[in-house]
């Protein structure tokens, strides 16, 4: 499905497709590149983009930003989806850069965006705790004031590639005897900083994408603090915004949708009876691919008229991330006794891994995708947010 | 109908939880998954002293006499203890197919060995191709005087890496697709020309691609009549479904005990996470999905143990109820569990990745439902 772009809109449509094709590095083409790329591997791409000046859509032209529409920043999104680009490090670009911009000061936007935009750092985001999950206001690790210092102690968790990361940006308690809401900063620090340890942990999958980051009697500066005291959770609820408009994923499910469909085509014999059990199953999907692209479309034809779509975008989540479990639960099913072996990480090709090269990563992403009801606020949450900002209940 | 197990079969019971309880937490599994071999001679070792590798053999084969009803015992408690030794494959598959259809000779050379613990089978049926299909074989075994010649490759055999014997399914007459002229033989697996190539599965443990390069096999190791080996395939996962199933129902128990102990204890915006009405009713349904697979893996256990004569299509059912069921439970309890639910430090995404194997094992629960249904 295509938007009825202008002249100018599809002009900008075949200059990012063929950018797309002509630099997109042949290196960052792995099986599954969330997992099996070093740290300079992933940043490939997002110097390309920075040399480019598309690194950061989202941002206003005179922090580093293209100066794009709405529909050019869809486009944009669209493109670099569907022909299966690595996204630049969300954290980075998409979440703290905006709330640097927005929120922080000349200082900070002159020390911090540039950086950001070139990926000389590398940034992560330290919300969750062992004890703050969907309940995010109730965080605990403590900031106390000592001169023109913080003193940081606490202990963040499922901290998404940490261990590449120059920066975290965290939520921390500065007034302890406010309403959670009420008394939580948001802080910048240095991952270089004295007390501050990273703790790998390993999901159900087997790799490596998460971590524990325990942060002991962290001295840092008082000039990292984001905006004011205790204003914080504005600012977090602000990034939030951000993560969930981009999470229907479109693309991605498009492109396993395709891929799901060639496995079938090459694994399953045509008189088996399970070929049409598959086929029903992949249009059934398709039809839910179709009705929340069409959604998006929508959506994104109101914004460029202005109207923001508010907590309606949790539904993008929802359906999203639901549609994606499916086609790789249906991937999963499709490589048949093949669905029993998993790769081994830190990936190597030495290590034999039996079946279609195609169907080498279906069992890990099957697993993997159990996160995506999980995180960015649950689903659970996501309708509690519907249920009660969009239906009034 | 609900099974009151007699006072042997309680003593079965008992007797494996005591030595689960104290010799197999979660550590110590762990433990034995990271080693080499990826299980414990140890342990295997005391299965068989507790007499569990005995217990479903008839007593004139030397067994325990415990049948279907001994193995869904056994299968329950080791699915509540992800336990990763090679029961199912050994005594399940191997040693149910030798009681089964296994010469006297054959039955009295390995049969003893099985029960008292000194050797390891696995079952090789499946192919590249195959699916879930028994009849769609294209490794070919050849009469040579007195000896078949075995040639072509078998996929992802569970267990293959570990065994000293291998059950290997092989065209000795007919198309590819046939349901005659597949025959099954007893291959060493140490047979000169015999390659395999080792990974390891979802749920950790080992298993192999199997390529035969002209295998000979002695016409004494055919095991059942020559070209009969779909039939007696057949029969043998109706037994595997029964078992995996019983794995299923142990490991869909813990992983709702723990899910709800987790959402009593784990607080967020300052309730327990057990007083939000969708999540109480998401762990309803996991009740549900426990108790209505309880009930078929019964039915289907008393159906093969009286040798119904519905039981294969039974187990398919089983298959596809129980399947389906497990897998809801699974993806909710990690779901449930939020964060900790995908760690791989936690035990209940470990549960998932057995019950999500248990799903391929011997068809997935579509394959079943097609199945119940051509049945009917």
């Amino acid at each position: 499905m295509e938007l009825n772009l202008s002249s100018e809109d599809a002009a900008f449509r075949d200059e990012v497709r063929a950018f797309i094709a002509a630099n997109y590095p042949q290196e960052m083409r792995v099986p599954n590149p969330e997992t099996d790329l070093t740290k300079e591997q992933s940043l490939l791409w997002h110097r390309i983009l920075y040399r480019k000046g598309w690194i950061a859509p989202l941002w206003p032209k005179e922090y580093g930003g293209p100066g794009w529409s709405v529909t050019q920043r869809f486009i944009f999104e669209q493109e670099t989806s569907r022909a299966g680009t690595l996204p630049p490090l969300a954290f980075s670009v998409t979440m703290v850069g905006p709330v640097i911009y927005t929120f922080g000061n000349d200082t900070q936007k002159k020390k911090f965006l540039p950086r950001i935009l070139s990926g000389e750092d590398w940034w992560c985001q330290g919300y969750s705790e062992p004890g703050s999950g969907s309940d995010l206001a109730s965080v605990r690790t403590k900031a106390v004031r000592d001169g023109d210092h913080y003193i940081v102690n606490g202990h963040k968790t499922w901290t998404t590639l940490a261990q590449h990361a120059d920066w975290i940006f965290c939520l921390v308690r500065t007034d302890p005897t406010a309403k959670p809401q009420a008394g939580i900063s948001f802080l910048l620090i240095d991952m270089k900083s004295p007390g501050v340890t990273v703790r790998p942990i390993i999901t159900i999958d087997g790799s490596h994408e998460v971590n524990d980051v325990f942060l002991e009697d962290v001295r840092v500066p008082a000039e990292n603090l984001i905006g004011e005291e205790n204003k914080g959770w504005t600012y977090a609820k602000f990034l939030l915004g951000n993560e969930r408009t981009s999470m229907a994923g479109i693309g991605r499910s498009t492109r396993y949708l395709e891929r799901l469909k060639h496995i079938v085509r090459t694994e399953v014999d045509q008189d088996d009876p399970a070929f049409g059990e598959f086929i029903r199953e992949i249009a059934r999907v398709e039809l839910d691919v179709l009705a929340l692209e069409a959604t998006e479309l929508r959506i994104v034809a109101q914004m460029s008229r202005g109207i923001d779509p508010g907590p309606a975008a949790s539904l993008f989540k929802i359906r999203g991330t639901e549609i994606f479990q499916r086609i790789t639960d249906l991937t999963h099913q499709v490589i048949g006794n093949y669905g029993l072996a998993i790769r081994e990480h830190p990936v190597s090709a030495n290590r034999f891994m039996p079946g279609p090269d195609h169907g080498h990563t279906a069992t890990e992403k099957y697993l993997n995708s159990r996160k995506l009801s999980i995180y960015g606020g649950s689903n659970e949450i996501q309708r509690n947010i519907i249920a009660k900002a969009v239906l009034g209940l | 109908m609900d099974i009151q197990l007699t006072e042997e079969q309680e003593l079965l019971r008992s007797s494996i939880q005591r030595f689960l309880r104290e010799q197999y937490d979660f550590d110590e599994r762990r433990k034995i998954v990271a080693t080499d071999e990826g299980w414990s001679r140890r342990h295997w070792k005391s299965f068989a002293e507790l007499g569990l590798c005995a217990a479903p053999f008839q007593e004139s084969s030397g067994g325990l006499g415990g049948g279907s009803l001994a193995t869904m015992i056994v299968m329950q408690e080791f699915g509540r203890k992800l336990v990763v030794e090679p029961y199912f494959e050994t005594v399940v598959l191997a040693g149910g197919l030798i009681e089964d259809i296994g010469s006297p000779e054959q039955r009295e050379l390995f049969l003893p060995k099985i029960m008292e613990g000194d050797a390891i089978w696995a079952l090789a049926w499946a192919e590249g191709r195959s699916r879930y299909d028994f009849n769609n074989v294209t490794t070919t075994a050849h009469r040579q005087g007195d000896k078949f010649v075995l040639s072509g490759t078998k996929a992802a055999v569970v267990g293959a890496p570990w065994a000293d014997k291998l059950i290997v399914s092989a065209r000795t007459s007919g198309g590819p697709r046939d349901r005659d002229g597949v025959s099954l033989f007893v291959v060493d697996r140490h047979a000169a020309n015999l390659h395999l190539q080792s990974f390891k599965t979802i749920d950790g443990r080992r298993a192999a691609e199997l390529t035969l390069m002209n295998v000979e096999v002695p016409a004494s190791q055919m095991l059942g009549s020559e070209g009969e080996g779909v039939a007696a395939l057949e029969a043998a996962r109706d037994r595997a479904i029964a078992a995996l199933c019983a794995e299923a129902v142990g490991a869909m128990a813990e992983l709702n005990s723990a899910t709800l102990e987790y959402s009593k204890a784990r607080k967020q915006f300052g309730v327990a996470l057990g007083t939000f009405q969708v999540l109480q009713h998401r762990m309803v349904d996991m009740f549900i999905a426990l108790e209505e697979s309880i009930s078929l893996t019964q039915h289907l256990n008393l159906s093969l143990a009286s040798k119904e004569p519905n039981g294969s299509k039974l187990a398919s059912g089983a298959k596809t109820k129980v399947g389906y069921a497990a897998r809801f439970v699974a993806e909710q309890a990690v779901q449930l569990h939020g964060g900790m639910g995908m760690s791989d430090e936690l035990n209940v995404g470990h549960y998932f990745k057995r019950i999500s194997s248990i799903n391929v094992q011997f068809g997935d629960p579509a394959y079943h439902l097609m199945r119940y249904a051509q049945q009917s």
